[in-house]
């Protein structure tokens, strides 16, 4: 149990998916001007990467682990991703046409999000067991979303401020974005024992 | 009421402006000699326009009817002086715009005949409908500034059966000192003014509120108050805004009016003396009121003071009596915190006006603005307890509803935050411009449902006229079918006969 | 090598079939931000974004296909809403935002053929066969549907004049920083 909320507290905070491994930044610049919809988009890419990480697991071990098809495994793992980034897109476009709206390209495009193939890579690398990838494919998608509106949170505030005008716009946003994942680095030092 | 009681009931709201009061209100009230020409503008008050009711060429008296009240809430206009009416016409509004308005000009014949007048004789014996009407007629408008016409206000305080009058003798705008002059020179004037409010809203007490800086007029209307308990004489700290109704209201009473309600909505109903002195006049003389004390003020002025001065008088006209030092940098009808910056002095003065400020070089300069440093200054100065900062900030980004959202709505323009601003951002400004824009946003709104509205009269109209254009059609076809197979029939017998024949 | 085919081909074929169920049940109707849309616009039916009327313009922002500048007589304002409902951004700097208009009539040179009355949208035109025509300013939407339709000219795009009860302050000059 302790392995457990470890693994899922590294996963989150500590390697936290956009800020040490630097995993999905399109997403991070782009859909971060406002909460809501960055919030929108961590609960859609929540999802993604948990469902299709299990399915991925599944794949792997009974497709590609026991029929030595390990070349196939980028293939196959985009095949289940686009179809688990269909299926959320048609979920979001019937229940909240409003966020659709507003997550207009990025939604098709967590597709090519590098952080969903990302952890679906590094799950296979781990060789963990169906829960535990499961666990940390979830903890890891929440440290995303976890930082997709923290940061949303800091553009709002940093769109009402006067930068200088040199900095305005996305160099200030990528300084305040450094910044963050420096904080972020302070996590590593959580002792274990 | 002990040394603790004070200390908690200073407010912890508000600024202490240096109050360059005297010497201009120390000065004996001088009045100002009939003017050659007055420009009247028809709209003096908020509300609807007045209309007039002259004709060039007409000769009036001082206290005629000129401009008649349109709608519910209007004032009349009287002639400020006997003379002839020389035009109708368009004159600048004292109004940052410097945009023209209507005013009726009439050239003073300068005998400032009075127009006959019909006192009330026993006003507390008379209907308090009575004195709401006769101070309806006499063109009364609130004259601390809001210039809100006051025969309304006092049936809505009779309506929401309020129980305390506030007299407004704040006066807390720096360098203004016209109410601190008619509390001094007319006292009695004021309490009887009060009293005849009292007596037309049903309200059983008054609280004369008065900043402690004018120890003169405290004295002077404790005096005049003496004979009546139930007026009460409220010395109140000198803070700004302590003029403003709801902090008046909430120092004074204890009761904080509720964001979207209005005052008279928790039983008390403010009026500024001025006020209550011109419905005194109103009611006991029959006077409209149609001048009134304005200070003239400003390092600009070679001998400040205040003058007693008919409405419709030119600035420039009080300037060329009081003399001028120098060429004022900058002209202000109000106070410095709160009042109207006017673009010249070529414009009339109003019912609202309680001074005009003309400022010297160093007193006009306004330091460059610079960014905010978020030093949370102004929230502790703004006195109705909101975040000046956090909703400039959005305005200046565009964002109007996000500063909507931080209760824009109830700012009050009192000019705290900007006055205490490290940085000298025109908080105001910032405010002013965003609660207009928003206004003319609702405004097209409106216009917009209203065009919907006409667009589907019309679908509807020309689809009837469709139907009944059909219909007639069809009605005259039918008639024509009859009458044709009436002809018909006429002419029958004989085909069927060759028909039955044939069959 | 007939293996990985036929893996990737059941996969395709599962994940497929999966979609095309999930399509079925997820399936959106109506557009339910077009009445949305249609509300947000003037309503005048003008025609003047090319379209026939406000609601097919309505339709076609709906479907992406018509950009939020296409409606003149909105102005800033209906762009704005538009664009923040489709959650497009829009430069507003270039919108030509000539001021709202309204149409006024040069009473020398009408000749009172009331070809104006038929076409305005909201009737703010009144007048009779041989007689001067007037625009009522407050029913006009500026749509200037009439202007064309006038023989002699006499009608024309004018501002709606600023007045005291319209003005509004303008933005601090520091705020342009």
């Amino acid at each position: 149990m302790r392995d457990f909320a470890l693994m899922m507290i590294g996963a989150a905070l500590v390697n936290n998916v956009i800020l040490a491994r630097f995993l999905g930044l399109c997403s991070f610049m782009g859909v971060t001007t406002r909460v809501d919809t960055a919030a929108g988009m961590g609960l859609a890419t929540t999802f993604v990467i948990t469902v299709s990480s299990m399915a991925d697991w599944a794949v792997q071990h009974y497709l590609l682990d026991a029929y030595g098809l390990g070349f196939l495994r980028t293939v196959t793992f985009i095949l289940v991703i686009a179809s688990a980034v269909q299926f959320t897109e048609m979920t979001i476009k019937k229940v909240s046409p409003k966020l659709f709206q507003m997550l207009g390209i990025y939604l098709p495009l967590i597709t090519t999000n590098c952080a969903v193939l990302g952890v679906a890579l590094l799950l296979v690398e781990g060789k963990m067991g169906f829960m535990s990838s499961t666990m940390f494919a979830f903890a890891s998608s929440v440290g995303y979303s976890l930082v997709m509106i923290i940061f949303a949170g800091l553009r709002e505030r940093l769109a009402l401020v006067q930068v200088p005008r040199l900095f305005a716009g996305p160099p200030i946003a990528f300084i305040v974005a450094g910044m963050l994942a420096m904080a972020f680095m302070g996590f590593s030092g959580i002792a274990t024992s | 009421m002990g040394f603790l009681d004070r200390f908690l009931k200073t407010p912890n709201w508000g600024v202490h402006p240096e109050d360059h009061k005297r010497p201009a209100a120390d000065v004996p009230l001088r009045l100002f000699p009939s003017p050659e020409r007055i420009f009247m503008p028809l709209h003096q008050h908020v509300g609807g326009a007045a209309r007039p009711i002259v004709m060039v060429g007409q000769k009036v008296l001082k206290g005629q009817l000129i401009a008649q009240a349109q709608g519910n809430i209007s004032a009349p206009i009287h002639a400020s002086v006997s003379g002839t009416i020389s035009a109708v016409g368009e004159v600048t509004a004292p109004h940052p715009s410097g945009l023209p308005f209507k005013a009726i000009t009439i050239d003073s014949d300068g005998e400032n005949r009075w127009i006959d007048s019909e006192p009330l004789a026993d006003p507390f014996s008379a209907a308090p409908e009575e004195i709401t009407k006769r101070t309806a007629a006499a063109g009364v408008v609130g004259l601390g500034g809001a210039t809100f016409p006051a025969a309304p206000k006092f049936a809505l305080g009779k309506r929401l059966k309020v129980t305390t009058l506030i007299v407004n003798g704040g006066e807390c705008e720096p360098y203004l000192s016209s109410d601190d002059r008619i509390m001094r020179d007319y006292p009695e004037m004021v309490i009887d003014g009060a009293r005849l409010v009292m007596h037309a809203i049903g309200a059983t007490q008054a609280l004369v509120g008065i900043e402690n800086n004018k120890p003169e007029a405290i004295a002077a209307m404790r005096q005049a108050a003496a004979a009546f308990p139930e007026i009460k004489i409220c010395p109140l700290p000198a803070l700004y805004p302590m003029g403003s109704d709801r902090q008046l209201i909430k120092v004074l009473t204890g009761i904080e009016v509720p964001s979207d309600a209005r005052a008279a909505e928790t039983g008390v109903l403010v009026h500024n003396v001025s006020t209550c002195a011109a419905v005194h006049k109103a009611i006991r003389l029959g006077q409209p009121l149609v001048e009134r004390i304005i200070t003239i003020n400003g390092g600009a002025i070679a001998a400040p003071g205040n003058l007693y001065a008919p409405l419709g008088t030119m600035i420039s006209d009080l300037f060329a009596f009081v003399g001028l030092k120098e060429a004022p940098s900058r002209l202000i009808l109000g106070g410095p915190m709160m009042g109207t910056p006017l673009l010249h002095d070529r414009i009339p003065i109003v019912k609202g006006a309680s001074g005009i400020l003309a400022f010297n070089a160093a007193e006009a300069f306004v330091p460059e603005a610079g960014p905010c440093i978020r030093c949370g200054n102004c929230t502790k100065a703004c006195p109705m307890g909101l975040l000046p900062l956090e909703m400039a900030a959005r305005i200046r980004v565009g964002d109007l509803e996000g500063a909507e959202k931080f209760e824009l709505q109830d700012c009050i323009s009192c000019g705290c935050c900007a006055y205490v601003c490290p940085s000298h951002i025109p908080l105001v400004q910032y405010f002013s411009h965003a609660k207009g824009e928003l206004t003319a946003a609702e405004r097209s709104k409106l216009r917009t449902e209203a065009t919907k509205r006409l667009v589907e009269a019309k679908t509807a109209r020309i689809e009837r006229e469709e139907r009944e254009k059909l219909e007639a059609a069809a009605r005259r076809k039918a008639e024509r079918d009859a009458a044709k197979a009436a002809a018909a029939k006429a002419a029958t017998p004989v085909a069927e006969q060759t028909q039955g024949a044939s069959a | 090598m007939l293996m990985s085919v036929g893996s990737l081909a059941a996969m395709g074929l599962a994940l497929g079939s999966v979609l095309g169920v999930a399509s079925r049940y997820l399936s959106v109707e109506a557009d339910p931000i077009e009445a949305e849309l249609l509300a947000m616009l003037p309503g005048s039916q003008c025609g003047q974004c090319g379209y026939v009327g406000c609601g097919q313009a309505a339709a076609a922002l709906a479907k992406g296909e018509a950009p939020v500048t296409l409606c003149p007589p909105g102005g800033k304002a209906t762009v704005e809403a538009l664009a923040a409902k489709l959650g497009v951004k829009v430069d507003l700097s270039q919108v030509v935002d000539s001021g709202p208009q309204i149409a006024e009539v040069t009473e020398e040179i009408c000749v009172g053929c009331c070809r104006c009355i038929k076409v305005c949208p909201t009737d703010a035109i009144i007048g009779a066969a041989k007689q001067i025509h007037n625009v009522i300013r407050e029913a006009c939407t500026g749509c200037s549907s009439c202007i064309d339709v006038c023989p002699t000219e006499a009608l024309a795009m004018m501002p709606i004049p600023v007045t005291l009860q319209h003005w509004t302050w303008p933005k601090p000059a520091s705020a342009q920083h």
